[in-house]
């Protein structure tokens, strides 16, 4: 295990490449999560503000 | 005349797409023409979703296990050149997300069509992470094997303008306010920037100095054993799916906020809502 960890010497970079691949994916993957929570939150005060004004 | 100007004007109409006879069509146009409406393709990708990031995860993690624990470290490198299987199946998105961002673009100018516009604008982003990516594996690699993080080569050059490009669609498309116009601008870049992806591709052949040239060969036979390249395909399949997947996500949020005025988004916020409680 610690073999593999050391990756012959080469840990830094190896390990570095690979959290960088993981982290800027990862980051990809949640921002259409976030945004459409988002969007959906804004549409539904929306909806609500034009429900309120339609019925005094 | 009515008996000749009817005819003449349901051909004209049936040819410029503003009279869909239906029951006509064959069924891949029937079904590009549905794909085509905001809240089918909602739909649909909402339905394809969990199944795309469900494949991009597992093949994904069989790609890492091999190329991180099967592989044997190569002869030369050693264990540095584990890096390829991160670096190539980027690199090779950066130019893959460009060439869909571009054909979406000319299909959203050409045609006009809302979803080619939402398509091409929603890559965008992937395009631009996937090369960064591509850049700073390529810059730790870089470091162990040619003793330098960065060098103007023209690979590395081209990988950089590449990002700018992506950079310069999404500025453009969140500098104009009509959202519908942004994108046609943003689409006119993107189509423009195109002739950076040959000089992307070639600039290993045309000008050889630090980068090495291509090891895996789509046409020709590969340079690289087998027990190497496996895990490289299935990491390159694993990023294509994930690149999919990350369209559809991101355009299904888009389409929400263009559409915020139909019925079908107001139906379904107040479907969601009830859900919320």
């Amino acid at each position: 295990m610690a073999d593999f960890l050391a990756m012959g010497g080469y840990a830094s970079y190896v390990w570095s490449a690979y959290a960088v691949f993981a982290l800027v994916l990862l980051a990809d993957a949640l921002a259409p999560a976030l945004q459409r929570h988002r969007t959906l939150r804004d549409l539904r005060g929306r909806l609500k503000r034009q429900a309120r004004k339609s019925t005094p | 005349m009515g008996g000749i100007v009817r005819p003449f004007t349901l051909r004209y109409l049936r040819a410029s797409g503003h009279l869909l006879d239906l029951g006509r069509m064959n069924p891949l146009l029937l079904w590009f023409h549905k794909f085509g409406s905001p809240p089918y393709f909602y739909r649909v990708a909402g339905l394809w979703l969990p199944w795309l990031y469900a494949l991009a995860l597992i093949a994904g993690a069989i790609g890492l296990y091999g190329g991180l624990v099967l592989a044997p470290a190569d002869y030369q490198q050693h264990d540095s050149f584990r890096i390829i299987y991160v670096h190539v199946p980027c690199a090779w998105m950066s130019l893959f997300a460009y060439l869909f961002m571009a054909a979406n673009a000319f299909v959203a100018l050409v045609w006009r069509i809302k979803l080619s516009e939402t398509l091409a604008m929603a890559s965008a982003p992937i395009g631009a992470a996937f090369t960064f990516v591509t850049l700073v594996t390529g810059s730790l690699w870089g470091k162990p094997t040619w003793g330098t993080w960065w060098t103007w080569d023209a690979r590395l050059t081209s990988e950089l303008m590449l990002l700018f490009l992506y950079f310069g669609v999404i500025g453009l498309y969140h500098a104009i306010e009509d959202t519908r116009q942004a994108a046609r601008a943003a689409a006119f870049l993107a189509l423009v920037g195109i002739v950076n992806l040959p000089i992307v591709h070639y600039s290993v052949v045309w000008w050889n100095t630090l980068h090495q040239a291509q090891t895996v060969s789509l046409m020709g036979q590969s340079k690289i054993s087998a027990n190497m390249l496996w895990p490289l395909l299935t990491l390159a399949f694993a990023t294509h799916v994930y690149f999919f997947a990350s369209v559809l996500a991101r355009a299904r949020v888009m389409l929400l906020s263009l559409e915020s005025g139909k019925e079908w988004v107001r139906s379904l916020v107040s479907a969601v809502e009830i859900a919320h409680g």
